[in-house]
């Protein structure tokens, strides 16, 4: 049992689009230093659920709370300064086309001036190496990578200014699994190594197993089990482990059309 | 039977629907401009925006002011000298293109190219999720994306329109030495002693209103656009309709305060 202060603690987390509820009351802490990974179908919540934290869509119920901030309660400034020590890597690497891979690298620093364009090649070309990219990718443009590179410059872009915690939307969603097992083991190390909270979802059992330390499912907008990532497809909830197996029978029911 | 309450619950729901996308626009132009005066600033992408707006808009603008001015004097002689008018082509000419054509073309022209490059560029941003990677990025995208266009295209379009009031008149006086018969210094002495101070600065007013609306317009549609490559496609129409419309309709309000 933890006895440390949540780093993120979701209550009662409840938005809608139109008819559809999205989220029903999500509930979820997540430790200094876990890495968190949360599972679910298509349509599930999951991405609500991240954007919610971020502030990139409003909640229409709950609270979030942030080293026991209610992040739904501050300002603007305090708003962005908890962003400031967030990363973030989309699903689609979400890379800026207009700009070289070293200003994509380094947009945060530079936007918040903490270093000049010039110090910024030398730092991007540091953190592309920690993610396994050559300097040269640096003057790159992103349309020239492949999707592998440019879940790396987005996992690059994610901790370049050092966040305490860092989300990540379907890290290994559209690569080959031995660019998947890279990611997620590149993952694995830029976390460990800035001693971040990690906060990721997914639908790739084995990604899961390998990024996260504790895993959450939620099924249709609520968290319906918490445990153990290493723990999943035998977990004992019919809805976990049938989703860990990817199996047709079972409590989930795929809604088809007839 | 058709139930005419339902009719008009149908023209209600369409003037609520306008309602809200006006107030909705409203908002977004006021954002806008607040992160105008507000740090940071973002001198780099002003001067991106300046520079697709003023150097890469002046050849369709150079090329449509010259072809104007040109086909004015033409119509103007044709039409003039059948009451023996012909000597005021010059004040015609001058008068047309300073007060209206040069403004209302080349909004038009830089609405096509520059309203439907901003909602295409922003809409795939936002498909692709780049504007909510600018907000975790601790960036605001109003800030970065669209106040700086904003500010672009509001200085760059008077610009452009002093360069084509000056070829739309060259273009007249090329025909009316070459084909009509006028005198080079007595054409450009009349253009001169004609125009003055109120017709050259009524259209640069025009052109800065024209400015921010293309921009406006060209963000907003591409802030708002929604659904993948299908909503960016139609985000750029709405962006080159909407912006041509209010460009004409603008015209006249502008005319009215000037000249009204």
């Amino acid at each position: 049992m933890h006895t440390t202060n949540p780093k993120i603690r979701l209550r009662g987390l409840t938005k809608r689009f139109g008819d559809k509820l999205v989220l029903d009351g999500v509930d979820l802490d997540v430790q200094p230093g876990q890495g968190m990974v949360i599972l679910g179908g298509s349509g599930s919540g999951k991405s609500v659920t991240i954007k919610c934290i971020l502030g990139l869509i409003q909640p229409d119920a709950g609270t979030i709370e942030i080293d026991g901030r209610n992040v739904l309660a501050m300002g603007r400034r305090d708003r962005e300064a908890l962003l400031d020590r967030t990363g973030m890597l989309f699903q689609n690497a979400a890379l800026f086309d207009s700009l070289p891979v070293w200003e994509n690298v380094c947009f945060k620093l530079l936007a918040q001036k903490r270093i000049t364009r010039a110090q910024a090649r030398d730092k991007a070309a540091e953190v592309l190496a920690q993610v396994g990219l050559a300097a040269s990718v640096g003057d790159l443009s992103p349309n020239e990578l492949s999707g592998g590179m440019q879940k790396r410059v987005g996992l690059a872009r994610a901790i370049a200014a050092e966040p305490d915690i860092i989300f990540f939307d379907e890290p290994t969603t559209g690569l080959d699994p031995i660019m998947g097992a890279v990611i997620d083991g590149l993952i694995v190390d830029v976390v460990e190594r800035l001693g971040a909270t990690a906060v990721s979802i997914t639908h790739d059992m084995a990604s899961a197993r390998r990024i996260g330390t504790k895993a959450a499912m939620i099924h249709k907008g609520r968290i319906v089990w918490t445990g153990a990532a290493s723990a999943l497809g035998e977990t004992g909830n019919p809805l976990v482990d049938q989703f860990a197996r990817g199996e047709r029978e079972g409590p989930i029911q795929m809604e088809l059309r007839k | 039977m058709l139930n005419p309450l339902s009719f008009l619950a149908l023209i209600g729901g369409a003037a609520l629907a306008a309602c809200r996308q006006v107030g909705a626009l409203t908002l977004f132009a006021a954002e806008a401009l607040s992160h105008l005066l507000r740090p940071p600033f973002y001198p780099r992408m002003f001067a991106r925006a300046f520079v697709e707006i003023a150097y890469f808009s002046l050849p369709v603008v150079a090329l449509t002011a010259v072809f104007t001015g040109m086909v004015l004097a033409l119509q103007s002689y044709s039409g003039f000298s059948r009451f023996g008018a012909e000597s005021a082509i010059a004040n015609v000419v001058v008068l047309s293109i300073t007060r209206e054509l040069g403004p209302v073309l080349a909004g038009l022209m830089v609405a096509g190219r520059i309203g439907a490059a901003f909602a295409a560029e922003i809409g795939t941003m936002r498909v692709t999720d780049q504007i909510d990677a600018l907000t975790t990025l601790s960036t605001n995208p109003m800030k970065y994306l669209v106040a700086p266009r904003l500010a672009a295209g509001t200085l760059a379009m008077p610009l452009l329109v002093v360069v084509a009031d000056i070829l739309g008149v060259m273009g007249g006086w090329l025909i009316g030495t070459t084909q009509l018969g006028f005198s080079s210094a007595s054409y450009l002495t009349n253009t001169i002693n004609f125009v003055q101070f109120e017709d050259v600065f009524s259209g640069l007013v025009k052109a800065a209103v024209f400015g921010f609306v293309i921009t406006l317009m060209g963000c907003w549609s591409g802030y708002t656009s929604r659904g993948g490559a299908q909503g960016v496609g139609a985000a750029t129409t709405m962006a080159v309709v909407s912006s041509s419309i209010l460009i004409l309709a603008l015209d006249y309000v502008v005319t009215a305060m000037f000249f009204g």
